[in-house]
């Protein structure tokens, strides 16, 4: 039987949903046996690869770079899960969204910065006017609340992916914890 | 009023009731839950957030529980596939409308809108994020005031006016643009009426209203006071 | 005043009027007042004084006359030539063809138009003929003699039983009947019990009410009368939006004048019935139109309605109970009660009884104040009375009920205009303002330009109404900027199912109409907008940018 073709992808978000992904310690290895980790933060992959079978993204979508990331991996994926607040509502990065890209920089780079002032002009993606979760771009499979999912909640939702049943979240997790 | 006994029957349970019972009243005395985020038991019902809305048999329309009283032979229920993509609906409403970003809110783990969008099993908002701008009021010594995260359930401005008899808070503007206030619409903290008493933090349902010092997760309300305080009021 | 003095009054002002041979009517509603009919009024007395014709011709400021496309109007009385579009500099050629005897071609208005033939009038009966300033002309004509008869000859109950016969439904939208509330409020043993007048009229293009205040307002006020004689009241409220500061000031002198004759006030016509009236001012709130939003204004609360029951005839004003019922609905109370319930009931349909007054705007030439029968069909109303579609564009729909209404294309056209026919499309009756679009109108933007008042409007007391509106208009805008896909038009149906089964109070219940009638009768406007096309090329913004 070959093994379920996985991907992790971290968008705008903070990482904790990875964090709470590897939260699963010696369960992780147990999932290994069923699991290819194709592309993750914590492989060496550069290209995300063709016919993956469950994707896990986590933060929201902030630049266009992520908007174009986020297309392609729809585009290769059977099932897209939306894994952490960010990448259901667009929590904290969604902070931003009621004073605009401009402030946000303004504040982030210039006001409270204490040396070389100044918003980095190069190899940054620009912002985008808002920052969205990932259901407002693509169509979404599955969504896992929470800030970060517990490290149970993801390992029910893999153990049922793993068993070729969708995830029921409700819930199992919700908003904020 | 009639507050003689009733019998009727709520999801296929025959319970009994006092006349000048709600529906929402009498289904809680027995253990059926039917969500509220606007209803506070101690406070005059206002019927405004539609979550209790229950199906009654003969009326054309959806009542809402809080202010519905019982009848005789009155067949309710509280739970239908229909009234749960309604009430799901509302709290998408509710999440859409303001920017309620759980995981850094005072309130987080112990917020009712929060509570009732794990409980109604709501796992996204498939409604666009309005994001407004809206202040944060923390002018007041000891409390904040933070309209991001209010849901207008008015109950602040209930317990001021009914119980601590200030009447501080109000309701300004209309539609998306309606604000809770103080007095007329000055800072809290240069509010005259305000006695301080913190009454409103503690009915408010979400992290909208909070005292100052308290960090993510860090506000529990408590509103044991309110029965007690109606009590003394009416039954003295 | 007694029935003797009244008839008494009535006889003499009708032989003052008599000696004069030639009235000249001057329409001084609002509509022709903003078109110049004040300065209108002034020119042809001036001219009159200065040509020593006063004993002969007298000019009189009367109420609307219903063609307000051709306003300023001058009606030449007893012969009935109409004017249009008159200015001050026509006051001599006017006069000249009074002493002429021949009506003046070059102003004249056909009276045979079928704008005039069509029409039955009962609430409008004497909009146009009484001056609606002086108490002495509605009672010549007629006036507050169903009051005093009321008073004399019947029982509350009988005159229940009039109204009930007469088959009146509420004229301010839903419809309800008139005689059923009026029982009810009746049975109630509160002893403080109120009547309130409903002028809060607020639709976009709506006028109706508007004009039968300020063409005949004692007529409201005598239905307001009859109506609390058989409810049992003692006060009534007239709330008016102050947007209308005309039909204001002549309702307060109205009453003034009723109270001085002793037809308004303490122990009215020597009977033990006192009623007593006061107008309250609208702030502006088209919600307040709701009846127990309206109630909470007239107490000085915040204007937010509640859930009902408790209906306002058991727990309305102050807690006491209370009939309320809006402008038209009273004003064709005198007339029930001289004519008797049953005359009422032989017009109309069998559901809908009497006659309805419409606000006729739009793209349609004939613009104006109607009365029709019920069970007219739209299409008598659009193209027979007001002439069709000018500028030989096509008809598209026309909106009845305002923001809470509907579209009705034109394969239902044929439609009576009756309560049950116009909701089974999808519209309402509404309170009766008919707006007639053409082909150059884009109706994803008639749904947007409607969900937009009704979000301005909102209150934002329940949730459904108050973030549900917001997001329905949101979805439109980005519609017509040709920003969705078609999950945009399920969210639209979705929402706009949830408002209307959700939402406290009427506003919100039907503020998804216009969407869900534009969807339904023109989904493929919607359609060509998500591909950036506007079908009636009216949308600057519906290239795909």
């Amino acid at each position: 039987m070959s093994r379920l073709r996985l991907a992790t992808v971290w968008l705008d978000g903070c990482s904790g949903c990875h964090m709470s992904f590897l939260d699963m310690d010696e369960r992780l290895i147990e999932l290994a046996r069923g699991i290819e980790l194709v592309y993750s933060p914590l492989v060496d992959a550069k290209e995300f690869p063709e016919q993956v079978d469950v994707t896990l993204v986590e933060g929201a979508v902030g630049t266009r770079d992520d908007e174009e990331k986020l297309r392609a991996i729809r585009a290769r994926t059977r099932v897209l899960v939306a894994l952490g607040d960010c990448a259901v509502t667009a929590n904290v990065p969604a902070m931003r969204n009621p004073f605009g890209p401009q402030a946000a920089m303004a504040r982030a780079y210039q006001e409270n910065a204490t040396r070389n002032p100044g918003a980095p002009t190069r190899e940054i993606p620009v912002l985008q006017a808002r920052v969205r979760p990932l259901h407002e771009v693509v169509p979404v499979d599955v969504f896992v609340p929470g800030c970060p999912p517990s490290a149970d909640t993801i390992h029910y939702v893999l153990q049922e992916l793993l068993a070729g049943r969708m995830p029921d979240l409700a819930g199992r997790s919700r908003f904020g914890a | 009023m009639n507050a003689g006994i009733k019998t009727l029957r709520i999801d296929g349970r025959d319970v009994g009731a006092r006349g000048d019972q709600t529906i929402l009243q009498v289904a809680r005395e027995n253990g059926i839950f039917i969500p509220s985020l606007c209803y506070l038991e101690g406070l005059s019902p206002v019927g405004a957030c539609r979550l209790c809305l229950v199906e009654v048999k003969g009326a054309a329309r959806l009542l809402p529980s809080c202010v519905t009283r019982v009848e005789e032979g009155m067949e309710v229920t509280t739970r239908s596939e229909r009234l749960d993509r309604y009430r799901r609906m509302i709290l998408e409403l509710l999440f859409s409308e303001r920017n309620h970003i759980c995981s850094v809110c005072v309130s987080n783990g112990h917020c009712e809108l929060q509570g009732l969008a794990e409980k109604l099993q709501l796992t996204h908002v498939h409604f666009p994020y309005r994001y407004p701008r809206l202040p944060v009021d923390a002018s007041h010594p000891r409390f904040v005031a933070d309209h991001n995260r209010c849901i207008l359930c008015t109950r602040c401005v209930r317990v001021c006016d009914e119980i601590e008899g200030a009447h501080t808070w109000d309701v300004m503007g209309r539609g998306i643009e309606a604000r809770i206030i103080t007095d007329l619409n000055q800072p809290w903290g240069e509010s005259e009426s305000c006695t301080s008493c913190g009454k409103c933090v503690h009915v408010c349902p979400t992290g909208a209203l909070s005292e100052k010092g308290r960090s993510v997760a860090e506000m529990a309300k408590r509103r044991q006071f309110l029965p007690y305080l109606t009590m003394m009021r009416t039954q003295r | 005043m007694t029935l003797d003095e009244l008839e008494r009054l009535a006889a003499e002002e009708r032989a003052a009027q008599r000696k004069t041979a030639c009235w000249l009517h001057v329409c001084t509603a609002a509509s022709c007042l903003s078109a110049g009919a004040a300065e209108v009024k002034q020119a042809l007395e001036q001219e009159l004084a200065e040509r020593g014709m006063l004993n002969f011709c007298k000019v009189k400021g009367v109420g609307c006359m219903g063609l307000c496309s051709a306003g300023p109007l001058v009606a030449a009385q007893p012969e009935g030539f109409l004017y249009g579009r008159v200015t001050p500099d026509d006051a001599p050629d006017i006069t000249r063809s009074l002493v002429e005897g021949r009506p003046l071609r070059r102003l004249a208005v056909p009276g045979d138009l079928p704008f005039f033939r069509r029409q039955f009038k009962i609430v409008l009966e004497n909009a146009g003929r009484v001056d609606p300033e002086r108490l002495e002309d509605y009672v010549a004509a007629g006036g507050y003699a169903s009051l005093l008869k009321v008073l004399n000859e019947m029982t509350p109950q009988d005159v229940i039983r009039e109204v009930t016969a007469s088959g009146l439904r509420g004229r301010g939208g839903a419809g309800y009947p008139t005689g059923l509330k009026w029982s009810t409020v009746a049975k109630s043993q509160d002893r403080e019990k109120y009547v309130v007048c409903n002028a809060d009229e607020g639709d976009p293009g709506a006028f109706m009410d508007r004009a039968v205040l300020e063409s005949d307002p004692h007529r409201v006020l005598e239905g307001m009368a009859i109506a609390a004689y058989a409810t049992g009241a003692r006060h009534g409220y007239i709330y008016v939006r102050a947007e209308y500061p005309l039909a204001v000031a002549r309702l307060r002198a109205a009453i003034r004048q009723a109270e001085r004759a002793g037809l308004l006030g303490n122990r009215i016509a020597g009977t033990p019935f006192s009623f007593h009236v006061e107008v309250r001012l609208g702030a502006g709130a088209f919600v307040c139109g709701e009846e127990t939003a309206l109630m909470a204004s007239i107490e000085g609360r915040r204007g937010t309605p509640r859930p009902r029951p408790p209906y306002p005839a058991e727990s309305g004003l102050w807690g006491h109970s209370t009939l309320i019922n809006n402008v038209e609905t009273l004003a064709n109370v005198p007339v029930i009660l001289r004519e008797g319930g049953e005359w009422y009931a032989r017009i109309g349909t069998p559901n809908s009884k009497g006659t309805k007054v419409f606000a006729l705007a739009g793209r349609v030439l004939h613009t104006g104040l109607i009365e029709v029968p019920m069970g007219i069909s739209l299409r008598e109303i659009i193209f027979e009375i007001g002439g069709g579609v000018p500028e030989g564009r096509r008809f598209k729909a026309v909106q009845t009920g305002g923001p809470s209404g509907g579209c009705i294309p034109e394969e239902y056209l044929d439609t009576p205009v009756d309560y049950e026919s116009l909701s089974a499309l999808g519209s309402m009756m509404g309170s009766g303002g008919l707006i007639v679009m053409d082909d150059s109108t884009c109706m994803v933007d008639l749904a947007r330009f409607f969900l937009e008042f009704s979000k301005g409007e909102s209150c934002g007391k329940c949730v459904p109404c108050r973030v549900g509106t917001a997001h329905l208009y949101d979805l439109l805008d980005r519609i017509l900027r040709g920003e969705s896909d078609g999950a945009a038009l399920a969210m639209l149906e979705e929402l706009s199912d949830l408002l209307r089964h959700t939402s406290l109070c009427g506003l919100g219940q039907s503020a998804p109409n216009p969407v869900l009638s534009t969807l339904r009768h023109f989904r493929h406007e919607y359609e060509a907008h998500l591909e950036g096309r506007c079908v009636a090329g009216a949308c600057r913004t519906g290239e795909r940018r």
